[in-house]
């Protein structure tokens, strides 16, 4: 399972990394959503992966004595999910406005020198 | 000592900003909440400031958790400092938009945003937890985005994509490298983590964690190789965004970055390597930049970055005197980039345009006004005893010290740049003769007495700050000398925080 989740990081990271590198508005998108979601199974894979053994001390314990499941990780990656889906709707929202203002997908046309600064 | 007072800077602007909601379309009963929001904000961080000051630092368990399993807020010297300079150009800016931001853009809500932007930044420098830091981060850039793309003209909105992708890129990063610190230390509390990391057995991951922190603060506070978003974006918005952008965006990136280097990680050589030729290349790139610039807000945007180099030289240099230095040069800094923008601003209403070539005359059309801006000038480019200066002479004779004559060089360079830039565009703006054809436009003289107030009065308070940290300069070197005490010996923060 580690080493599975270990190559769909990667695989998230390098496709979110080229596509960001890319001229198009459309890819530059994409880019920002893989990376995103590539970030927050990174922070669940360095949790340190445990099935079955939840974060509850046994009744007649005090303490934990086995391993268990971490569930810090599980409310850093809800907040990383609810911030980058603002981000992602606010850059949704906004390179679809760019689009209909300069009427082209190409990152490079967005040089138009300006006629006066406010 | 714990104090729930630390808190009240960001609770003030929350609150502000959520009455402001309330009265949606009322813009003048907006200006009013917002003044008086920033004033009693000003009011908090100064005694939130003299407390630290003189008691040393506070702290706050968010919900009585305690640390290092709940989120801490910590005020020491230096977040208090920030905290009390982001409330004098929060109230300077807020004043400046009541007359300086157009009715259709408050309409869709500037002044809300605007004190959920200032909040963002007190939570940000308050913060003792790296998650929650990341957290502030975003509040900022997401209001950042909004009042960057407010108004929606085109050169703004094509300003605002490349904003936000590297903005967007720059908290991955920042996220993959807490991801990382939390994986081999278990921990986020800032106080406990700098217990935690020189213990980790594995030390070449500790350095692959800084060159993810340093790319991500990096971009932020926009240092060499990743700064080009700041001066294609930061000449698009009004002047009232770009100032508080100019003058606090960038450094809380650089707060970031002096925090996790010397309280999270101490970084070894390196890294301070990269840190000193980031600097060096930050400070060239930037100085040259502002040369061939004829608007004055871009040249404005360039030397941002170029004085960035000095803070981020400080740094890289690691030593007692050059935190010393670059603190004291981050305070005068905030100070002047705010009140920059907010001339360029002036005058635009002043003249109607930005372009150094369509200007001139105004020494003598406004000698009141022209001699104030040329205070504000002097003190950007160190003319002794105003505030750019003592910060150099901390910085010059800390790089003597460690022989470092790369940053000499390049300090010596971007100081005369910054000199001619400055002395080019008086010349340009101030002594020239007006440009005949076209005849200058000018809103100002139509002005009401008070708008005319609410645009010089903010110069007037930023330029008064600026006056009087240089001419108050033993208080000031005294404050940033106790910070960067602070920054080598991180005990009494640790001992603050975890109460051991």
């Amino acid at each position: 399972m580690e080493l599975l989740l270990i190559f769909l990081i990667g695989i998230l990271y390098a496709a979110g990394i080229y596509l960001m590198l890319r001229r198009s508005m459309v890819r530059l998108l994409l880019g920002i959503m893989l990376l995103g979601n590539g970030c927050n199974l990174l922070i669940f894979l360095l949790g340190n992966i445990t099935k079955g053994k939840p974060p509850v001390i046994a009744e007649h314990a005090k303490t934990f004595t086995d391993i268990y499941a971490d569930p810090v990780p599980q409310a850093l990656i809800l907040t990383a999910i609810v911030i980058s889906f603002g981000l992602t709707s606010f850059a949704i929202v906004l390179l679809k406005r760019v689009y209909l203002l300069v009427n082209t997908d190409d990152l490079d046309g967005l040089n138009t020198p300006e006629e006066e600064d406010l | 000592m714990t104090d729930n007072q630390i808190i009240t800077p960001v609770i003030v602007h929350l609150f502000t900003a959520i009455l402001q909601l309330v009265f949606w379309r009322k813009t003048v009963t907006q200006r009013i909440l917002s003044i008086t929001g920033c004033l009693i904000g000003f009011a908090l961080s100064l005694n939130l400031f003299t407390k630290v000051l003189q008691g040393g630092i506070l702290t706050m368990n968010a919900a009585n958790w305690q640390p290092p399993f709940g989120i801490v807020f910590v005020a020491d010297l230096l977040s208090s400092t920030l905290v009390l300079l982001t409330s004098v150009s929060a109230l300077a800016v807020c004043i400046f938009s009541a007359t300086g931001i157009a009715r259709s853009r408050m309409l869709y809500g500037y002044f809300p945003i605007f004190h959920f932007l200032v909040m963002g930044l007190n939570g940000a420098f308050l913060t003792g937890d790296i998650f929650n830091q990341y957290v502030w981060f975003e509040v900022i850039i997401i209001a950042s985005f909004v009042l960057l793309t407010l108004g929606g003209r085109k050169a703004q909105l094509e300003g605002a994509v490349k904003y936000m992708a590297l903005n967007i890129l720059a908290s991955t990063f920042f996220l993959t490298g807490i991801a990382l610190l939390y994986g081999i230390t278990g921990t986020l509390n800032m106080a406990d983590l700098s217990q935690k990391v020189p213990l980790v057995k594995d030390q070449s991951m500790v350095n692959l964690i800084s060159v993810f922190f340093l790319t991500g603060f990096g971009i932020k506070a926009a240092v060499f190789p990743l700064y080009f978003w700041l001066p294609s974006s930061y000449h698009t918005p009004p002047s009232a965004v770009a100032a508080i952008f100019g003058g606090l965006l960038t450094k809380v990136g650089l707060y970031a970055l002096f925090r996790f280097f010397t309280l999270v990680i101490v970084p070894d050589n390196t890294i301070r390597i990269i840190l000193m030729g980031m600097a060096v290349l930050t400070i060239l790139t930037g100085a040259f930049g502002a040369i061939i610039k004829n608007n004055i807000r871009r040249l404005f945007s360039y030397l941002i970055v170029c004085h960035i180099g000095f803070i981020i030289g400080g740094l890289g240099t690691y030593s007692k005197v050059a935190f010393a230095g670059a603190i004291f040069y981050l305070i005068h800094d905030i100070m002047v980039k705010t009140n920059m923008f907010l001339i360029a601003g002036l005058i635009r209403q002043l003249r109607g345009t930005m372009d150094m070539d369509r200007l001139g005359g105004l020494y003598a059309g406004y000698p009141k006004i022209s001699l104030l801006i040329a205070i504000v000038l002097f003190s950007l480019t160190g003319v002794p005893p105003l505030s750019g200066f003592w910060p150099k002479i901390l910085l010059f004779s800390a790089a003597f010290d460690t022989s470092n004559y790369a940053f000499i060089g390049s300090l010596v360079l971007g100081s005369f740049i910054t000199l001619y830039v400055v002395a080019r565009m008086w010349s340009k703006v101030f002594w020239k003769s007006a440009p005949e054809d076209p005849p200058p436009a000018n809103n100002f003289d139509l002005l009401s007495p008070l708008k005319k107030t609410s645009l010089v009065l903010p110069v007037c308070i930023l330029a008064s700050s600026s006056l009087f940290i240089g001419l108050n300069a033993e208080f000031i070197a005294r404050v940033a000398d106790t910070i960067s005490n602070e920054m080598i010996d991180t005990t009494p923060y640790i001992k603050a925080v975890l109460g051991k």
